[in-house]
This record gives structure tokens, sequence and C-alpha cells, in this order.
């Protein structure tokens, strides 16, 4: 299968204008009466989609989950949005998709899924839709805080050919345009999202490396810790916000 | 495998003008795309979808290459009587899906 696609070029072009905008400026926090999920900077027809569960493409993946999801016991409720959390074993926190791929191995004597094959999108889906509505609730104690740290330095560090932070674009300039895009304020509610450019159900770390090669930067690994902990800052920095997964983005 | 979602209001009035709504799942590979050492990613899409209501068909489409992946289609039509209405989606590579969904008509 082809790999997702980078943002197109001419994309990078307005970029580089930007940067030079944004130069100097130091990124303050998004205060929290002004926050916005992506949702609510969309097009009427992107948000429709979402909205309605027969037009939204997300939720055939929700049922491909339902199916694959042995015992019914809908007591995953709530989990979604308590993740990334931390793991004792791996003394670190770890994100969705590496706790369900941990209970099929741990639990299930199952093979991991790879990163964004269909049934581990499906799974983690299925298990997301189910924290539909409630509030991001991860916890943040002495033992996760480093990581939280280290994604709140990796989001505000300037990095790439182009040398953008992620916060120069999603704190500063959210609701600008990047090109035909409206750039959002990142909070990751919806994950994973049907993106209307992937044609596909995609991962929150999959969005997370689009944005690094957007950056020209090279994009760390599927699984990689320093994705794990973008994650963890981003859920926190929209710690309250309700979940809308399966999400519909452009 | 889920492979369709549909819509169809489960009771209405005889005479009304219904809305339905149909999600598949299928990946429409255009058959013009290559991989990243050049060959050519075969054409998989589907090619025709039909609806009918107790039998009847009421609605037909072809597709074509360009049509996003996960095909949403969406229709309207009048109630006339209490049945079955039957979705089918075919295509490429023996591609065939068929669900149905029911309607009572008073
Ligand atoms: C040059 C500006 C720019 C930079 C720098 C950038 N992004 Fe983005 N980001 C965007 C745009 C534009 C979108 C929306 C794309 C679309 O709508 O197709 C986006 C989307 C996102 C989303 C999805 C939000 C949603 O609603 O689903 C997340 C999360 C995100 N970026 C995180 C990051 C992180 C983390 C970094 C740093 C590694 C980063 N971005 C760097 C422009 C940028």
């Amino acid at each position: 299968m082809p790999g997702p696609p980078a943002l197109p070029l001419r994309r990078f072009v307005v970029t580089v204008i930007m940067a030079a905008i944004a130069a100097s400026a130091v990124a303050a926090e998004i205060p929290r009466a002004e926050r916005r999920s992506g949702y609510d900077l969309m097009g009427r027809e992107t948000r429709a989609m979402q909205d309605d569960d027969t037009a939204n493409p997300g939720m055939l993946f929700v049922l491909d989950g339902e199916s694959l999801w042995k015992k019914k016991t809908g007591a995953v409720k709530g989990v979604a949005a308590r993740y990334p959390a931390f793991d004792a074993r791996e003394g670190r926190p770890i994100d969705l998709e590496q706790r369900i791929n941990r209970c099929r191995v741990d639990r299930q004597q199952a093979p991991a899924l790879a990163w964004e094959s269909r049934d581990l999108l499906a799974l983690t889906a299925y298990v997301a839709r189910q924290s539909r509505g409630l509030p991001i609730d991860v916890t943040i104690d002495a033992r996760t805080q480093p990581f939280l740290d280290a994604g709140r330095a990796a989001f505000h560090r300037r990095q790439g050919q182009i040398n953008l932070s992620c916060s120069q674009c999603h704190d500063d300039l959210w609701g600008r345009k990047l090109a035909g895009s409206v750039i959002p304020q990142a909070h990751p509610t919806g994950y994973p999202i049907y993106r209307l450019e992937w044609q596909s159900l995609g991962s929150l770390q999959r969005r997370l490396r689009n944005c690094l090669i957007g950056t020209r930067a090279e994009a760390y690994e599927f699984g990689a810790p320093e994705l794990v902990d973008l994650e963890l800052y981003l859920m926190w920095r929209a710690q309250g916000m309700k979940l809308e997964s399966p999400g519909v983005r452009p | 495998m889920a492979s369709a979602l549909i819509n169809v209001p489960e009771r209405a009035r005889r005479g009304e003008i219904i809305e339905i709504k149909t999600l598949v799942s299928h990946p429409m590979e255009t058959g013009y795309r290559r991989t990243q050492l050049g060959a050519t990613i075969p054409r998989d899409i589907i090619r025709s979808f039909v609806c009918t209501y107790n039998g009847a068909e009421i609605f037909r489409a072809e597709l074509h290459p360009a049509i996003a992946a996960n095909p949403f289609i969406t229709f309207t039509t009048v109630a006339t009587e209490s049945g079955t209405l039957t979705f089918q989606w075919t295509g490429d590579n023996g591609f065939s899906v068929t669900q149905s969904a029911t309607i009572t008509v008073g």
C-alpha cells in the first residue's frame, strides 16, 4: 500500500511565508475559553458527515471493531478519554493503540497488530466510540509529568527544514489558513479520524507524522516514545474537551 | 466484517417521501495510482448499486473510478407499502454485498 501522502507542495510555500510572519513570536497557550475542536472550524458539509452516524465512514470501522471485539463487556466506556496512560511495565505512558496491542499479546496470545492496519484502527475506533461525549481526562502525576513536559517541549520546539514549531501554527495562527486548509488548534478530540484526504481512518500518530513531514522534519516512527509524549501533551492541553470519535476531518 | 450501513425510516405514512442513506466499505482503488516502485495498483471499484423495494427496482447507480472510497449514496423514494428494501453493491474482483431493511407503511 502506498504510504500516507504528505501535504501538497504548495502548502510549504505558504508555510515559509508564515514562518517569516511568525518569526519572533513566542506562542502563548490558548485560554481555556477559546479552545475549539477541529470540528468547530470545519465546513458545514464535513460537520454534517460527522454528525450523522449513517454518513460518517468512520462508523464502518467502528462496526468492524465491534465484530473483532470478542467479549462485549462494555467495560471500555471512558477508556479512550484517559489515554495515553502510565504503564508500569514500560515505565512510561502508552497510547490507546499500544494498550489494545498489549491486551492482544498478553491476554489473548494473539500477535500484535501493525500500526495503521485496518484491524487496529477498527478496534481503536470501537473503543474510542464508547467515550464519545465524555471529557478528556488524562492523569498527570509524578510518573507522567516528565513525559508531559517532554511533549510540551516538543510542541514548542522549532524543527524541520522550515524551522517551525507546532505551537506557531496551532497556538498562534489557528483559524487562519494554510493554503486551502484552516489551521485548527490541534486538539485530539476526534481520533481515530476519518480524514477525507486520506480516504480512510487514521490514528493520531499518523496525523502528527503528517504535520512533522509538513515542517520537513524527519517524522518519528509509529510507536516512537516522542510521538506518545506529544499525544499526552495534546490530550492534557485538551483536558475537559469532549471526545467525538470517530471524527471526520478534511 | 461489517460492510454496509443503511438508514431507512422504520415507518412512514403512505405516500410520504422518505430519505434513504447508504454507506459501504470499499477502497475504490482507481487503477490510475502506482506504488512507490512504479507498478500500477490494479483497479478495484464498485461498479453498480441497485435498490429494490419489494422486488421492484427503484434506484440504480453506476460507479466510476473518480468516486470516493466508502461511497455514500443517498436518495429518496415514495413509501407505497410495507415491505423490504434490498440494496446490492457489485464490483471488480467479484465484490458483492447485499443488505436489506424493512419499512412499515401505514
Ligand atoms: C505549518 C503549520 C503547521 C505546523 C507547523 C504544524 N501543523 Fe498540525 N496542522 C496544520 C494544519 C493546516 C492542519 C489541518 C489539516 C487539514 O485540515 O487537512 C493540522 C492538523 C493538526 C492536527 C489535527 C487536529 C484535528 O482537529 O484533528 C493535530 C493534532 C496537529 N496538527 C498537531 C501538530 C503537531 C503536534 C505539530 C508539531 C509536530 C504540528 N501539528 C505542526 C498545520 C500545522
